[in-house]
């Protein structure tokens, strides 16, 4: 970031930097600074009759003004917040074992089997869970193999569905920064720990845990946006109740061709998605950079 | 806690069944989704009925294979025709973006790369509506002023590759600028003072140091491409990429010729994956 330049000499450099500069600023402007104007600017208007338009508060009022816009955000975000927590309580433990438990070429071989999943298509890997759950599915089978269940069993289509497959979608964002984040932990800390007559649970409680703090911290942020944003898990897993934000928007977008009402919504969600990463960061005591970079 | 403190032997058989079925919950959808691509059944469900490749090679309704799904095989070239682009771009971009922010100096520079690391947080159904909406202005604004219809501007494959674009070249320009900042400037310099011209310098030391970098993001850049779904959900036209096409199957119900599909997928996307861990491990020696 902050080394010198030693090629841009003299005379060509801020010709040089100008040209350097341009795919950057031509990427930022048009694809990311400009649209997202765009996008507040038409969340703020009415559409009157054909091609014109008023400006107006119309879109957000009826968000708030009709429960159902309301109640799908909250819950969206509630449950965000719920499988994000569930996922740093299955994966820590994980992060831990690979981080400080194993040793040597099979720990490389473990985290290694930790990424593999995440590189095959989220849709594939959906495709996977509906092949588990449902009623004809391979675990309703067990079931009643097994002599638990009497007849088929449906596990598709409810809340506990879309949590299972949201938490296995983000378990890979949460363990490679606990993972890193533990593995910087040296070893004679919790040593240390032990002899001065601590147990595992102390141990934990007032040195790992605060050790892993930043690896914690954006572990959960990234988890948290990616699940707010989801589209497709809680479509396929979920059905037709499934009743998540970012549905509602691509309903207003192409089912009603509301576009008006469909910017505000994706703004309230960006604000929403905004404002608790920055309260993540702040809380944490973080960067932006830091946590992604 | 950590193999040098001593644990009961039960804590520790208890720790290790609980990893065990972690990794039996990381890989039962990709086994399931595999092993179902030879059920002779016509759904991808219990019971097994034997095995068969009918959904690789059949080609009798309704047991048509993947390789002989014309629908299925055109999205897939959909979806390889829109990674390849993405690729292209957002390497190109990402290595021009990693000088930028590594070797030169300006003002606004610390906040020109927090915005450019903003695509990775903002969700990918926002991205596509926001490229939409923008996209859509531009067009009825030409079409206004001079009458002109610019049909890329509307749903279609070239705002797929934008969008994607838009936010793979973040991903890219981290991933070469992570590189370029342990380039050692002195070879650079030794090479000038040996009579290098500032092009030849860069072909002949720089670019081959980035390039484990180079493929590495290249390989990430084309994966996130082929596998994305959200920003291109919004975004697409009337022909489909791979991951719309087998979205709207899956709601259909669809018979085992996408279980195929996934096998084939996870093969090459984790040969791939493996590709690159091994480009950028080899790199570090």
């Amino acid at each position: 970031m902050n080394k010198s330049s030693s090629i841009t000499t003299g005379g060509t450099f801020r010709f040089g930097l100008l040209l350097l500069a341009m795919p950057l600023l031509l990427w930022l402007f048009l694809l990311v600074i400009l649209p997202h104007v765009d996008l507040f600017l038409v969340s703020m208007r009415e559409r009157i009759s054909y091609g014109k338009y008023e400006f107006s508060l119309i879109n957000y009022i009826e968000f708030f003004a009709e429960p159902l816009y309301w109640n799908t955000y909250v819950r969206t975000a509630v449950m965000s917040i719920f499988a994000t927590a569930l996922t740093l309580i299955i994966g820590f433990p994980v992060s831990y074992y690979i981080a400080k438990v194993m040793r040597g070429k099979g720990k490389n071989v473990l985290f290694l089997m930790c990424l593999i999943p995440f590189w095959v298509s989220e849709l594939v890997r959906t495709f996977g869970w509906m092949i588990l759950l449902r009623e004809s599915g391979v675990i309703s089978n067990f079931l009643q193999w097994a002599g638990l269940a009497d007849g088929p069993v449906e596990m598709l289509y409810n809340d506990a569905a879309i949590m299972v497959g949201l938490v296995y979608t983000s378990m890979l964002f949460m363990v490679v920064p606990l993972v890193s984040v533990l593995d910087s932990l040296d070893d004679s800390l919790i040593e240390a720990g032990y002899d001065l007559g601590g147990n595992a649970f102390t141990v934990t409680r007032d040195i790992v845990i605060p050790h892993a703090m930043p690896g914690i911290a954006s572990g959960c942020i990234v988890v948290f946006m990616l699940t707010l944003g989801n589209y497709l898990t809680p479509n396929l897993l979920g059905g037709k109740d499934s009743l998540w934000f970012t549905e509602q928007i691509y309903t207003q977008f192409i089912t009603r061709f509301n576009w008006e009402s469909g910017s505000a919504f994706g703004f309230l969600l960006l604000i929403l998605s905004s404002v608790i990463a920055w309260v993540g960061l702040k809380l944490s005591k973080q960067t932006l950079s830091e946590t992604v970079g | 806690m950590i193999p040098s403190i001593p644990q009961p032997k039960f804590y520790k058989g208890l720790y290790s069944t609980y990893i065990a079925l972690f990794f039996v919950y990381l890989s039962a959808p990709l086994i399931v989704v595999g092993v179902f691509a030879f059920n002779d059944s016509l759904f991808p469900s219990m019971p097994w009925e034997g095995g068969t490749l009918a959904w690789f090679f059949g080609n009798e309704d309704p047991y048509i294979g993947i390789f002989n799904d014309t629908k299925l095989l055109e999205s897939v070239g959909v979806s390889a025709f829109v990674a390849f682009w993405v690729t292209v771009l957002s390497v190109t971009v990402g290595t021009c973006n990693a000088f930028l922010f590594e070797r030169s100096k300006f003002p606004g520079k610390n906040l020109l790369y927090i915005v450019s690391l903003s695509p990775l947080v903002i969700p990918g159904v926002i991205l596509g509506i926001s490229i939409l909406v923008f996209s859509n202005a531009i067009a009825n604004g030409i079409e206004e002023a001079i009458g002109w219809d610019l049909e890329f501007l509307r749903p279609g494959l070239f705002l797929v590759i934008i969008g994607q674009f838009a936010f793979v070249t973040t991903i890219t320009t981290l991933v070469i600028s992570a590189r370029l900042r342990k380039f050692d400037v002195s070879l650079e310099e030794a090479a000038l003072n040996l009579g290098a011209t500032r092009r030849a310098a860069l072909w002949t030391i720089t670019i081959p140091f980035l390039k484990p970098a180079l493929i590495g993001a290249g390989i990430v850049a084309f994966l996130m491409s082929f596998e994305n779904f959200n920003t291109t959900l919004m975004l697409v036209g009337s022909d489909a990429p791979l991951t719309i096409a087998m979205f709207d199957r899956l709601k259909q119900g669809s018979t085992p010729v996408l279980n195929a599909l996934s096998l084939l997928l996870m093969v090459v996307s984790g040969g791939l994956a493996l590709l690159s861990v091994f480009v950028q491990r080899d790199s570090k020696n």
